[in-house]
């Protein structure tokens, strides 16, 4: 009884910190309404002429939704990069971090779920997907196992997050018997989460492009480099906006963390690369139309070329210790580093795996105005919860929110 | 079941052999015969309860059955829509209680309550199918005051369908896609067509990059050759493995098949297939009501809505009532062969015992069930 009293009160306490704020908050908050119900006015005209108004067709049959869920599933992953120090080795530098970590990837893997619905045909019969009322096809289809691992995985990053919140409200020490199991669990978690969605590409033999062993490293390497990237830019933002204090040592610490992770990604990029032009086979159209296009058709070129030099100047300018402890450098690789794995996770890799289709048809792809207005969309709502989250996580951490009994 | 018992040439490569149908009668080569209710059954009480139950507050908008029966009603403004979508049970229950509608509209709303929330046709017994079919016979006269015949027709013991293809008699007149798209009722608007025909170039081989499969010019051409594709109905098909709600499936006799009805539009099956033998219904589909087929199967060529997946089904509606696919009867010169690969007698394993055939991209595993021969 007690526990529901104090949890009504962290209620009305959160709306009243995230209802109150600096003009800046305020306006910032109502521009992310604005986008969001301009992207629900999107979906709506999706729901009622069907996903014709998209760019996608028979051809090319995934898109800008996919990608981007495929980009954030790693954003999500990379929350464990910092839950891992902190909870388990009890290195103190990450504790600030890893809240905010963790509503980064409790946003992330909501904007995941949200684009999946959006790419759905029939959003209204999702409930044949409910394990026990539909019909799970479980454990063949991979599709099933990202669903399994991606609610179960939300629920990690809500329920640990909470737990220490809740116990720091009341002004007591969250019980490290408690926390430590689910944080371990969900470190193997957020592996799981990212090779399964890898898995979901990988193991379609129809799509040789994807059909690659090196899909699912790849895909942890590069999301262990955005994921902190974005945490690092957050990081900055939330220091110079609030009095939370973020020290310099930890900003270093996960610098260090993209730098290995992107550096790992660069790699695996040269073997790719190495595979599909030293002995071009049949199966390397995809990369040849990504990198080169085919037939004239070059629709990826400037997408994938604009990647490719952002990831590298990146890479180099991160691995230099000189340029990499310089805050000015540091945010700009980050971001650029960010904008470049969004690129290449998404668009460079879904869009490539339908071209060319199965009987070499060259068919390319563009999102419609309303697909993009759907995603920024969700990308608003994600960004929405994610301050939501943020605020009270604060308030709560610099012992502004406190129970009163 | 071993492999001996093999009709047709098979790599069987990355074939997994499912021992389940060990003890099965029916002669069949390949897994999955009769194997259908397994332990995800649900009796359709239970199921019905149990989804009622679940799926208040899951979003539904009565437009839903405006796309199953393809019937134009009053369009509600779109945001109405959405917060509608929120009430469809409440709807469903307060059209059926209105004292001002008439007998019908609360028929039609009883239909749509127990449309919604049915089960997976795969899953289901025969009593089921024929009330599912039974409801939609009903609901389209209510609608449009025509009838339809439906049909639930379930796989015949002893039989497995296949098709074979001759190169050398082909010439491109694509009566084979006309014939298809009116017998199927596929969607006018978008021009869904399931076969393609890939014109090629002599002396290049089967050079499929260089074909091309939008021709508009008197065939045959000079110097060319053709070759049609559509859904192979694969044996081991990875369209069906990967559909997160099992959709998709391979019947008894080799057709591999979706519920329109239970399919959620992820469009993961479309990406899994090697032969690109799969469609999607990408906006609502359109069929003048004087051009459509009154002649259905709930698993062939019933009218679909948007946002949902469908494929060649051999006709499942013509094949299933001992006739041959509509674009075999259609092909002017004879390049279609269709038939039982289990009767010996037949012409298809004719072909397949003296004619060298071959078939798409064996590499893969999926061992189609359509072959490729020349005179
Ligand atoms: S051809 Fe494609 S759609 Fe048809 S059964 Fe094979 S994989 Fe499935
Ligand atoms: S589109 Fe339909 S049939 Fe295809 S995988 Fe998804 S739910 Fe299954």
């Amino acid at each position: 009884m007690k526990r529901l009293k104090v949890f009504g009160s962290l209620v009305k306490d959160s709306l009243d910190t995230i209802t109150h704020g600096s003009k800046k908050y305020h306006l910032w908050m109502a521009l992310l309404t604005f986008v969001m119900l301009a992207g629900m006015y999107c979906y709506s005209i999706q729901l009622e002429h069907g996903l014709s108004v998209t760019g996608m067709t028979d051809r090319v049959s995934w898109g800008l939704y996919i990608s981007n869920f495929t980009f954030l599933v790693g954003v999500a992953a990379a929350a464990v990069m910092l839950v891992m120090p902190t909870y388990v080795l009890k290195d103190i530098d990450f504790k600030q971090a890893v809240l905010i970590g963790e509503g980064l990837a409790v946003a992330a893997l909501i904007m995941c779920l949200a684009f999946v619905i959006a790419d759905m045909g029939g959003p209204s019969v999702l409930w044949h997907m409910i394990p026990g009322i539909g019909v799970f096809n479980f454990p063949n289809s991979m599709l099933t196992w990202d669903v399994l691992v991606l609610n179960g995985y939300l629920f990690l990053n809500i329920t640990i997050p909470f737990y220490i919140l809740f116990r720091h409200y009341q002004g007591k020490e969250a019980k490290r018997s408690v926390y430590i199991p689910g944080a371990i669990l969900s470190v193997f978690w957020a592996v799981a989460i990212h090779l399964v969605t890898a898995f979901l590409y990988q193991g379609l033999q129809a799509r040789p492009f994807w059909n690659n062993a090196l899909l699912g490293p790849r895909f942890l390497a590069s999301a262990f480099a955005a994921g902190p990237a974005l945490i690092i830019l957050v990081l900055a933002i939330i220091r110079s906006f609030t009095e939370f204090k973020i020290q310099d040592k930890t900003i270093k610490k996960i610098a260090m963390v993209v730098t290995v992770a992107a550096q790992i990604n660069l790699i695996m990029l040269i073997s790719e690369l190495f595979k599909e032009f030293y002995a071009p086979t049949h199966h390397s159209e995809s990369a040849y139309y990504l990198f080169f296009g085919l037939d004239g058709k070059d629709a990826l070129l400037p997408w994938i070329w604009t990647a490719i030099p952002l990831n590298v100047l990146a890479t180099v300018l991160l691995t230099f210790h000189k340029l990499r402890n310089n805050f000015k450098v540091l945010f700009f690789c980050c971001f650029i580093l960010f904008v470049a794995i969004w690129i290449e996770k998404g668009f460079g890799l879904i869009v490539p795996g339908f071209i060319p289709g199965p009987y070499g048809k060259i068919a390319e792809y563009m999102p419609t105005g309303i697909e993009i207005g759907v995603t920024l969309g969700i990308w608003a709502l994600g960004a929405f919860v994610f301050t939501i989250l943020a605020k009270t996580a604060i308030g709560i951490e610099l012992g502004k929110l406190r129970y009163k009994k | 079941m071993s492999n001996n018992n093999k009709k047709w040439f098979s790599l069987n490569l990355g074939r997994k052999e499912k021992t389940s149908s060990g003890s099965c009668s029916c002669g069949k080569t390949s897994g999955g015969c009769g194997s259908s209710s397994d332990s995800h059954h649900m009796t359709d009480e239970a199921f019905n309860e149990a989804a009622i139950h679940a799926s208040i507050g899951e979003e539904r908008t009565k437009d839903g059955f405006e796309q199953v029966f393809d019937v134009k009603m009053d369009r509600r403004s779109a945001f109405k829509k959405l917060t509608a979508s929120l009430l469809i049970g409440a709807g469903a229950v307060s059209t059926s209680c209105s004292v001002i509608s008439g007998d019908e509209s609360k028929e039609k709303a009883q239909i749509d309550w127990e449309e919604q929330f049915k089960g997976n046709y795969k899953l289901m017994t025969d009593k089921e199918k024929e009330g599912t079919v039974d409801r939609l016979v009903r609901s389209y006269q209510l609608r449009t005051g025509k009838n339809i015949s439906m049909s639930s027709k379930n796989a015949e013991e002893d039989v497995l369908f296949g098709y074979a293809f001759n190169i050398s008699k082909c010439q491109g007149y694509m009566d084979c896609v006309n014939a298809c798209v009116e017998e199927n009722n596929q969607d006018r608007n978008s021009q869904m067509q399931y076969i393609r025909i890939h014109e090629m170039k002599d002396g290049k081989g089967f050079n499929f990059n260089e074909a091309d499969d939008n021709y508009y010019h008197e065939v045959p051409a000079e110097g060319h050759f053709y070759m049609g594709t559509q859904c192979f109905h694969c044996d081991n098909p990875p369209c069906v493995e990967v559909c997160p709600v099992q959709a998709t499936w391979r019947e008894d006799d080799g057709l591999v098949v979706v519920d329109y009805d239970w399919c959620v539009g992820c469009r993961y099956c479309m990406a899994a297939c090697p032969y690109d033998g799969r469609r999607f219904n990408w906006s609502k589909p359109e069929v003048p009501e004087a051009e459509i087929n009154h002649n259905q199967h709930y698993l062939g060529n019933r009218m679909r809505k948007k946002g949902v997946m469908e494929k060649c089904t051999f006709c499942v509606q013509r094949s299933r009532a001992g006739k041959n696919p509509a674009c075999v009867e259609a092909c002017p010169t004879g390049a279609r062969i269709f038939g039982n690969l289990l009767d010996p007698d037949s012409t298809i394993r004719w072909v397949l015992e003296n004619k060298k055939v071959f078939r798409l991209k064996e590499d893969l595993g999926t061992e189609p069930k359509f072959w490729y021969f020349m005179d």
